[in-house]
């Protein structure tokens, strides 16, 4: 049997989703032996994918290690996996966040048998809908990430964690069904599920889905437009609310923040990566057009993300509440991008490059975002096992004369998220803006303010928490033991790398982002 | 040929007179669990077999005469239905509530008799002698144990609901025929379709549908439905939940796809333009029992109760299956009651073990589920989610199946696109409600906090029982068209 004949992406579902009902079913104890099966399996996890890593080609734009057969003939659905550079890089991710959540997670934690098999379910989830290529398929393993987190919220979060769980689900259920209600209408006017052949079906301007849904699905009421529209909403909003975008962003502070601090790390750095991916893979290839004819309102939103959170970060005082608000502001950056890129030029010139340098951009900013964000919520957590109650702004301060090195690492980890250049968060946010400036310049214009904002209370935190004089409940502080430190080093390694070497990432997205440019391009 | 058509009815009618038999012959003077036990294990052997025997491999057989339609798809819905039937006959082990033990398992065999009827019958009359044979069963069974002031309660409740809707249903054929002349759907449908319809037969169609809502327990219709199932016992419970939707179901659908088809007494639904007909009542019908389902099982504490309610709103989700009206819908609406049956099942079964251990079905007795027996746990929790409608599992493609149906059905817009949007709307909410109770059974909480002393175990023939239908539910989820083709025929 060579390598090529294994399916490797069926593989990386099985994994985590074996290893959690094993898990679930297993009779472990509470205590360390749970967190070392999860870190076994996440492992393998990761060796499965270094091999997938080996085989790919990152020349190739299109779909590789394709697995395809037939499934469920009456609804025209294939078992059809397949990769590219982005869905790649989302795998790696989610093999590192959640290895690193369950790294950070306490040894001592409740039914912990329950808690890290359900963090594999939930790795299964993200695994099966990052390698999806249609969307029954997708929407299955969608559904199955959320039954986890749900319950990892509720079972194991802070004191409000009824309200944050019942807060999360309902929103992304909502989401989820307007999304289930735009595929069935979909369906009901295409005869199928499949992305790329919706893809195919997208494009051009007087062929479009618009029409085929106008003629198949028979809604005298509504025009050819305002059918296409209203379809193209049901389906965004699904994935406005999973990432989520302003107005739907309300539940997100109250969930991060309640949430297990490892919980939180996945949900911010894995799993609201399912909602961009899903813009890029689902709505820009399908919907190229009404994203265009509605791009003025998806910019606004996308800049009020930006900027209204970082806003909003300003003004909060728990700590992990303001994360959640950097968490909005940074996807809102690709958001923008990836609206940004469906301008449709037609007269005016040849704009490939900038929108290759937008879409590579929110792609990569995806990734970084992930790692980055993943190691601010680890560390909020680390600080809340030290101190014992949630963490409050202003309630500590000089914690660097103390822990020195935790100070150091937190340094880098939100100098990273602020875009330093030369650590990673830079170039992505700097893929963008060169990508959306050229595109829109407006746009552009205006979300420099949530820069500046997100600098100006990231500094703020640096500057009460960890500088100055000792003070409040930080006397009795402990910096990072070794075994904390080991598992920091490889995300920090992470940061520095592609700070410096970008390209390194960059190297599998191109292809895949020239790809996508040409099939927006009408 | 034609014996073959009808010998599923045949043979269950025969085990109820052989079981009746034998248990007033000898076993008159045994202990009621051992009567049980042989009798279930007689009726397991005697359908086990039957089935086995059973040729179904053969072309379909009509006898155009009594409106009889027999094919390999309808005997397979005639095995699940016996299947059904099995395990509620199983389930009734779990508790002790009569020395009448015969007369209990020959009246559940008739009543799956009159079920299976309903499955193949294209005439009003054998219908509606079907739907009798079914509900005057279970009006008995429902007040069978007569030591209970519930049970008694429920089975009047029943019986006088069901009175009523049966007369009305009646009444409606009356005037249907009064307007056609036939009593065979297909030439009902031919005459409806040839000239004007009078106002009569639109009369007749909406009484008849009335009575159907009774029989699917479809709001405003549905208030027998929660006192039966708390009051009644657990195999009663099941057997009404299950097998009783199963058959009403596959006759409405029946019934709406071949005799009501023609527009003139269908009507329209679509918001603005909307004409009488059994497409709006139902429409009417189905948002009620979304709405009210949802609601009231949102509010339950008790666990029958709260099946009966989440009961009455997924009959509002087939009925929307129902309302796109077309051979794709009908098989949809099909799916989605043999899995709808097949996780209440399970769901009663669960709600019989959760009365031995803690004395009563209160939804709260679920905490700390997950520390006494992980089985069930993992089971309630397929049940429930599949109930909800999330993949994997057979309760997400039958919503699947419904909604695209519904959505597909362009060639005659009934405007069931927001009613579409509704149900998807509502099972947010039900999802909520489900998932509360998956909550509270895995909530990792030590029984002597939750203030409860481990009870008896459950037996293990329900176990098994509950296990093969969780089994179902997820190899039907994951391979959806192997039920489909099962119902198909093909």
């Amino acid at each position: 049997m060579n390598a090529s004949s294994i399916p490797w992406l069926t593989l990386l579902t099985a994994i985590p989703l074996v290893g959690g009902i094993l898990i679930l079913g297993s009779h472990l104890p509470d205590g360390q032996r749970p967190r070392r099966f999860g870190l076994l399996f996440h492992a393998l996890s990761l060796g499965v994918l270094a091999l997938i890593f080996t085989q790919f080609d990152p020349a190739v734009g299109s779909m590789q290690m394709v697995e395809r057969w037939p499934w469920i003939p009456s609804l025209g659905t294939e078992y059809h996996l397949g990769i590219d550079g982005l869905g790649l890089l989302m795998l790696a991710l989610s093999c590192i966040v959640l290895m690193a959540a369950t790294a950070f997670s306490r040894r001592d934690i409740p039914s912990g048998r329950i808690y890290h098999g359900l963090l594999l379910l939930l790795q299964a989830g993200l695994h099966g809908a990052f390698t999806a290529q249609n969307f029954i398929h997708w929407f299955f393993y969608y559904e199955l990430s959320l039954i986890p987190a749900y319950f990892l919220v509720k079972l194991w979060g802070g004191p409000k964690r009824g309200v944050a769980a019942r807060t999360f689900f309902l929103y992304t259920m909502a989401g989820s069904a307007a999304m289930l209600l735009g595929f069935l209408a979909t369906y009901a006017a295409t005869g199928s599920f499949d992305f790329a052949e919706l893809a195919q079906r997208g494009k051009g301007f007087d062929g479009g889905l618009a029409a085929i849904y106008n003629v198949r699905l028979g809604l005298p009421e509504l025009s050819t437009r305002a059918l296409g529209l209203l379809i193209f909403f049901a389906i965004f909003l699904g994935f406005a609310v999973k990432i989520p975008v302003w107005p739907f962003q309300s539940w997100l502070p109250l969930t991060y923040s309640e949430a297990p601090a490892p919980v939180a790390m996945v949900l911010t750095g894995a799993l609201s990566k399912l909602g961009v991916y899903g813009l890029l893979r689902i709505v820009l290839p399908i919907f190229p057009e009404q994203v265009w004819q509605t791009q003025d309102l998806l910019l606004c939103l996308a800049l009020a993300s930006i900027v209204f959170s970082a806003v909003a970060a300003l003004a909060q005082t728990d700590v992990r509440r303001m994360l959640g608000h950097l968490s909005i502001s940074h996807l809102g950056y690709c958001v923008l991008a990836v609206v940004c890129a469906s301008r449709i030029t037609p007269l005016d010139g040849n704009w490939e490059v900038e929108k290759q340098a937008a879409l590579t951009g929110a792609m990569l900013q995806m990734f970084n975002h992930g790692v980055i964000a993943a190691l601010l919520f680890g560390l909020a957590g680390w600080m809340e096992e030290r101190v014992g109650k949630p963490l409050e702004m202003g309630s500590m301060g000089g914690l660097r004369q103390k822990a020195p090195v935790f100070a150091g690492i937190m340094g880098l980890a939100v100098f990273a998220s602020m875009g330093l250049p030369g650590l990673s968060g830079f170039v992505g946010e700097f893929l963008i803006f060169k990508g959306v400036f050229a595109l829109v310049p407006w746009a552009a214009c205006l979300a420099t303010l949530g820069l500046l904002g997100v600098a100006l209370f990231l500094l703020n935190y640096l500057r009460t928490t960890w500088h100055g004089a000792l003070s409040g409940d930080s006397t009795r502080f402990a910096d990072l033991t070794v075994r904390e430190r080991a598992w920091v080093t490889p995300m920090v390694a992470l940061i520095l790398l592609l700070g410096v070497h970008p390209q390194l990432a960059l190297k599998w997205l191109n292809a895949a982002a020239v790809l996508l440019t040409e099939r927006i391009a009408i | 040929m034609v014996a073959r058509a009808v010998l599923p009815e045949i043979c269950t009618a025969f085990l109820a007179l052989l079981v009746l038999t034998v248990d007033l012959a000898w076993l008159t003077t045994w202990s009621e669990s051992a009567r049980k036990t042989l009798l279930c294990v007689v009726c397991t052997l005697a359908l086990g077999i039957a089935w086995i025997l059973l040729d179904r491999n053969w072309e379909p057989v009509a006898i155009p005469t009594l409106g009889w339609m027999a094919s390999p798809g309808v005997t397979c819905l005639k095995g699940l239905i016996a299947a059904l039937t099995l395990g509620s006959l199983w389930l009734s082990r779990e508790s002790s509530f009569t020395k009448h033990v015969g007369e209990y398992f020959a009246l559940t065999l008739l009543a799956a008799v009159g079920a299976m009827i309903l499955c193949s019958t294209q005439h009003l009359i054998l219908a509606f002698t079907g739907l009798e044979l079914l509900s005057l069963s279970l009006y008995v069974l429902t007040a069978f144990h007569k030591d209970r002031a519930l049970s008694a309660e429920a089975g009047l409740k029943y019986f006088l609901f069901g009175g009523v809707s049966a007369a009305t249903m009646l009444y409606g054929f009356s005037l249907l025929h009064g307007a056609t002349g036939e009593l065979l759907l297909p030439k009902v449908a031919m005459k409806l379709a040839a000239g004007p319809v009078e106002p009569i037969a639109v009369m007749g169609v909406l009484f008849a549908s009335a009575g159907f809502a009774f029989k699917i327990s479809a709001a405003p219709f549905h208030l027998w439905t929660p006192d039966a199932y708390q009051g009644a016992t657990p195999g009663s419970a099941a057997f009404i939940a299950s097998v009783s939707k199963l058959a009403s179901f596959a006759l409405l659908a029946q019934v709406t796809w071949v005799g009501w088809n023609p527009a003139g007494v269908a009507g329209n639904a679509s918001l603005g333009s909307a004409k009488p007909g059994w497409i709006a009542f139902f429409a009417f019908a189905a948002t009620a029992s979304i709405v009210i389902g949802n609601l009231a099982a949102l509010a339950q504490s008790g666990f029958r109760r709260f099946i009966a309610y989440s009961g009455v709103a997924h009959a509002g989700y087939m009925l929307v299956g129902l309302i796109a009206n077309t051979q794709d819908a009908a098989y949809s609406v099909l799916y989605y009651a043999v899995t709808y049956a097949i996780g209440s099942l399970g769901l009663i079964a669960m709600s019989a073990i959760l009365e031995n251990r803690r004395g009563s079905d209160a939804i709260s007795g679920f905490a700390g589920w997950m520390r006494e027996s992980r089985f069930l746990a993992v089971c309630l929790m397929v049940f429930l989610l599949s109930q909800a409608g999330i993949p994997p599992l057979a309760g997400f493609f039958a919503k699947f199946y419904v909604f695209s149906a519904a959505l597909k059905s362009h060639g005659a817009p009934h405007g069931v696109f927001w009613l579409v949007a509704a149900s998807l709307v509502a099972s947010c909410v039900a999802l909520y409600y489900y998932l509360r109770i998956v909550r509270a059974a895995f909530e990792a909480r030590d029984l002597a906090e939750a203030g409860q002393a481990p009870g008896m175990p459950a037996l293990w023939i329900t176990r098994a029982w509950i296990g093969a239908c969780a089994l179902l539910l997820v190899w039907w989820g994951c391979f959806p068209d192997k039920l489909l083709s099962l119902l198909r025929g093909s």
